[in-house]
């Protein structure tokens, strides 16, 4: 133990390997909130389908999944998975879990932005003979989308900082990273204060996207009409 | 958000419980597995009930800060709520856990998990509560200059109660996300719920009695503060329009 002192040579040696390890981070993010993105579309319209039992039971489903703990949840898949004949490497176990996960979060959003349609619109597709497919992806999605994408975005960040749960059943993602460097060197402060701040910058940087993205959106909308 | 369709956690929670119950129990005894979990489950109560007490009283103290503090306060509590909320909650656990130590200040597992988790809430929180105190209107404080009241005491005795309502819904939000990250306090070896179930998981290798429980209880603690909050709501309805009416 060395008390406060912060060792920069030690800093420096272990920026490359943590660097190597953000780029699992980042791609269990994108793939975890790619699958998120359309598991929330499939649970909204379902959710919002006429058949009530159907609605009601993914309804339900969503409401458990929100309420429980994510942890938990990477437990069950990758622990319970097998029993079930599922069986998942670590990481693909990681990013199906927080992809569900996410999805449900999703799902109300979508959620929101297809209830903002109005009911004129069903019904003037129904009108021209349109087959309910098509009035959904023709007629509905593009117009409910567009204003959910910062929403939609908010949970992309949100699903970046819980990546490292990964690190529970050891996916090497840079927290997991963190946490080997520490235990070989007895040093964490080092380590884990370069996870931080990592993930405060990347935080920082997707908002002020998100930010971009909706005044974009907001100003593409009033020109339109 | 959550709050949308009133009759649905009563369902949910039911059909969910009686289902896995059900499944669970016409295989196996589950008697052996739950003295373990439960007191796993004590540990989990009172880490989430310590950390939403932290949470609203920083997120008070911050909401409050931000908007009316002088100048160097508020931008401490800016950098508070945006650190707190910017980095993982994981990410700020182990932080606390592995390097406050080497500033002299060795905390227990206990105390970490608490103020780590409370610091999480609690610059969510500070926003919710910074929100709804801005959205009582303008007016109110004016009126309550012309009586002649200081700042502080406007703000106890006229903005806060008024904001109080529009708070309470994203709260409970707020508490369900703190008893889901109570999860990760299993993560540097405290003995809640998740750290009995991975424990019994090695040991008994029922892989899915233990989890599919587990669930079972973080659900069950997730329908009490959604009910708890539901009640809070109503009540706070009530109390207003009897005030109302009285007048």
């Amino acid at each position: 133990m060395n008390g406060l002192r912060w060792d920069w040579e030690y800093t420096w040696e272990i920026l490359p390997v943590l660097g190597q390890a953000s780029i699992i981070t980042v791609k269990a993010t994108l793939w975890s909130f790619l699958l998120a993105a359309l598991l929330g579309l499939l649970f909204a319209l379902l959710r919002l389908s006429h058949i009530r039992p159907l609605s009601l039971i993914v309804a339900g489903v969503i409401e458990c999944i929100r309420s429980t703990p994510l942890l938990i949840q990477i437990f069950f898949l990758y622990y319970v998975g097998p029993e079930l004949g599922l069986n998942l490497s670590a990481i693909h176990a990681g990013i199906l879990a927080l992809g569900v996960h996410y999805g449900c979060y999703c799902a109300e959003v979508y959620r929101a932005g297809l209830e903002s349609i109005p009911r004129g619109q069903w019904e003037a597709a129904h009108a021209l003979n349109l087959s309910p497919l098509i009035t959904i992806r023709d007629v509905i999605l593009p117009q409910a989308i567009p204003p959910v994408v910062p929403a939609l975005g908010n949970y992309l960040v949100a699903l970046f900082k819980e990546t490292p749960l990964l690190s529970a059943i050891a996916v090497v993602e840079l927290m997991q990273m963190a946490k080997i460097l520490g235990s070989e060197t007895f040093q964490y402060t080092e380590p884990m204060t370069l996870v931080g701040l990592f993930f405060l910058f990347f935080s920082l940087v997707s908002s002020v996207l998100i930010r971009c993205l909706e005044r974009w959106f907001k100003t593409r909308h009033r020109g339109g009409h | 958000m959550a709050g949308s369709d009133k009759p649905l956690p009563w369902l949910t929670f039911g059909f969910a419980g009686v289902t896995v119950l059900l499944v669970l129990s016409a295989f196996t005894d589950l008697r052996p597995l739950l003295p373990e979990l439960l007191r796993g489950l004590k540990v989990t109560v009172l880490i989430t009930l310590g950390a939403a007490l932290l949470a609203v009283l920083l997120g008070l103290t911050a909401a409050v800060a931000k908007l009316y503090a002088p100048r160097p306060i508020r931008w401490l509590s800016v950098l508070y709520v945006e650190v707190f909320r910017g980095t993982s909650a994981l990410v700020q656990l182990f932080w606390l856990f592995f390097v406050l130590p080497l500033f002299g200040l060795t905390l227990s597992a206990y105390t970490v998990g608490i103020v780590a988790l409370g610091l999480n809430i609690g610059a969510y929180g500070a926003e919710v509560i910074r929100g709804a105190i801005l959205s009582v209107p303008r007016g109110q404080w004016e009126a309550a200059g012309a009586l002649n009241m200081s700042r502080m005491t406007a703000l106890r005795r006229i903005i806060l109660p008024q904001a109080f309502p529009a708070m309470i819904p994203p709260w409970g939000n707020l508490f369900i996300e703190l008893l889901k990250a109570t999860a990760l306090v299993s993560l540097i070896t405290l003995d809640d719920l998740s750290f009995k179930a991975q424990q019994l998981n090695q040991s008994t290798l029922r892989t899915m009695e233990v989890f599919s429980l587990t669930l079972l209880f973080y659900l069950g603690l997730a329908f009490i503060i959604t009910a708890g909050m539901r009640w809070l709501e109503r009540r706070v309805g009530r109390s207003h329009s009897r005030r109302g009416r009285s007048l």
